[in-house]
């Protein structure tokens, strides 16, 4: 019977770490001024409610008594200290004067922001922001963390530790920026959320399925940022991550060949996320400060909405890279225009830009540009001129995927040249 | 918390200005500065002469050896420097971003060790 509450006390505080440890963390570092004082503190509260727990029973919030325990216990540490350093003392000197204070659910919420802007700082390395971002916000261990970047562990250790150092160090305020400084930062936030999905979705064909898992983190994080600052690009960014990951069943063939947007099994697609998707991608559009992600998830919608391949509405996608390029104009940008282009006006009109802005130089070394522009050879009939497109895009592209599908195109064309 | 903001900027470039242009960037910094010490964040301040007449020392085992020129060279060099005060990286950062020479050149930002005075 003992042994049975026990374990039901662990199954509870298990639960209770999942759900709120993040949230107990956040506060903590506001109330300890401290990354690593708060985590130990949070870690000696876990542990004592589980010897606790059993006898006193689960308090009725057991948030705020994790996060008042913390408290004391991260106070208890810097006693035992035989000599207190400094800064030290200023900390413990300024935790004995502040009251604990229940904590409003608001509140709360400020501090998992605050978390967020202070791991994504633009004063730390964007490696350092993924990394203090994914072990802080998202509770993923620095094994899961190395893991999923193939970094060695005891690298991305380093790199904590080092950001945690200049947190400290320089000074980084835990904060929610101003009004006026909210793009900006907002900003590097949703680049470290795009960075991590990428890496997910980029690597999810290949070997490593704990990869694909930061595409799912990425989401997560994503959710969390629009339900706690629901600024419109924030939705534009979760949105075009959903309608990417609601293709994820249909980008690979079971033996892991890449298969091409036009030839995807639509009926694969994941309608919740698509609808989902679009409808974020609707409400960020409609509050006319969007930028380049929404611009992004919306052409991504317009894909999704589409049944078939055929039936791809490609003026509105032309009209929506015309709108990125000016709000965020780029070379890779304008490739996608063109191919979009050829789409909606036939391959001959979508090849003379690419041809364009190869001759420009800016994206000589790029493979898919190369590969865009042997498509359209091909569709042209142009054989010879598609090989050497394609062979050129060959030798620049690196993914293993992207070149077995390359050299699949090449070796299709290769029967079909009259040499 | 004291920041130094360390001002990197192109010299050959400053040199080539036409004076009127040389004149209203130091316009700019003499706003700037009075700017800071009005809300009380200015420590200290200095303009460097160029790195042309930098010279580097350097002392092992008790002899001294001398350089012509700075330290590294760099495309854009080190010219001046503010000393300040803030409350956190962030004031020290949008402090940094209103010297004159962050619209054409760089600002490093450095905080100060700072040792109990006790």
């Amino acid at each position: 019977m003992e042994e049975d509450t026990a374990a039901h006390v662990r199954d509870k505080v298990d639960a209770i770490y999942r759900s709120e440890s993040r949230r107990v963390l956040a506060t903590l570092i506001r109330l300890l001024g401290d990354f690593d004082l708060a985590e130990e503190g949070m870690h000696d509260a876990f542990v004592a409610a589980v010897e606790q727990w059993g006898e006193k029973g689960i308090p009725a919030n057991p948030r705020t008594w994790l996060i008042s325990t913390g408290r004391f216990k991260a106070i208890d540490r810097l006693r035992k200290t035989e000599k207190f350093e400094s800064a030290d003392s200023e900390i413990l000197d300024r935790l004995m004067a502040t009251e604990m204070h229940e904590q409003s659910e608001e509140g709360v919420e400020d501090d998992r922001l605050r978390l967020i802007f202070t791991c994504c700082h633009p004063a730390l390395s964007p490696d350092a922001q993924i990394a203090l971002t994914l072990r802080e916000v998202c509770g993923l261990t620095t094994e899961e963390v190395a893991h999923a970047f193939l970094t060695p562990p005891p690298t991305l250790a380093q790199r904590i530790v080092r950001a945690k150092g200049k947190i400290r160090d320089a000074r980084i305020p835990y904060e929610i920026p101003s009004r006026l400084d909210i793009p900006l930062r907002l900003a590097s936030v949703l680049h470290v959320i795009y960075l991590v999905f990428n890496e997910g979705y980029l690597a999810s064909s290949g070997e490593t399925l704990t990869r694909a898992d930061l595409s799912g983190e990425a989401i997560r994080l994503g959710r969390l940022l629009v339900e706690l600052l629901p600024e419109p690009e924030a939705m534009g960014l979760l949105a075009l991550m959903l309608l990417h990951e609601a293709r994820q069943a249909s980008r690979t063939t079971p033996s892991g060949e890449m298969i091409l947007l036009e030839d995807q099994d639509r009926s694969l697609w994941n309608r919740a996320q698509i609808e989902e998707g679009v409808e974020l991608v609707e409400s960020a559009l409609s509050s006319h400060r969007f930028g380049p992600y929404t611009l992004q998830a919306a052409i991504a919608a317009v894909h999704a909405e589409a049944t078939r391949a055929a039936t791809t509405d490609w003026a509105q996608i032309v009209g929506l890279y015309e709108v990125l390029l000016r709000a965020d104009p780029s070379p890779v940008i304008e490739l996608n225009r063109a191919a979009a282009i050829a789409m909606r006006d036939g391959p001959e009109a979508g090849l003379a830009l690419i041809d364009a802005i190869l001759v420009r130089g800016d994206l000589t070394d790029y493979h898919l540009a190369h590969a865009a522009r042997g498509d359209l050879c091909r569709r042209l009939g142009r054989t010879n001129e598609a090989i050497m497109s394609y062979q050129r895009a060959l030798e620049l592209a690196t993914q293993e995927t992207e070149r077995r599908f390359i050299t699949r195109r090449l070796g299709e064309l290769r029967l079909t040249s009259p040499r | 918390m004291k920041y130094l903001c360390l001002i990197y900027d192109n010299e050959k470039e400053w040199a080539k200005f036409p004076k009127e242009l040389q004149d209203k960037y130091m316009g700019e910094y003499m706003a700037f500065g009075d700017s800071i010490k009005k809300s009380g964040q200015y420590v200290g301040a200095n303009q460097l002469k160029p790195t042309s007449t930098a010279t580097t020392v350097r002392s092992r085992n008790g002899k001294v050896s001398t350089t012509d020129g700075p330290y590294a060279e760099t495309k854009e060099q080190l010219g001046g420097y503010y000393l300040i005060e803030a409350k956190d990286l962030n004031d020290a950062i949008q402090v940094a971003a209103r010297i004159p020479s962050a619209k054409s050149g760089s600002i490093e930002v450095r905080p100060i060790v700072e040792r109990a005075s006790a």
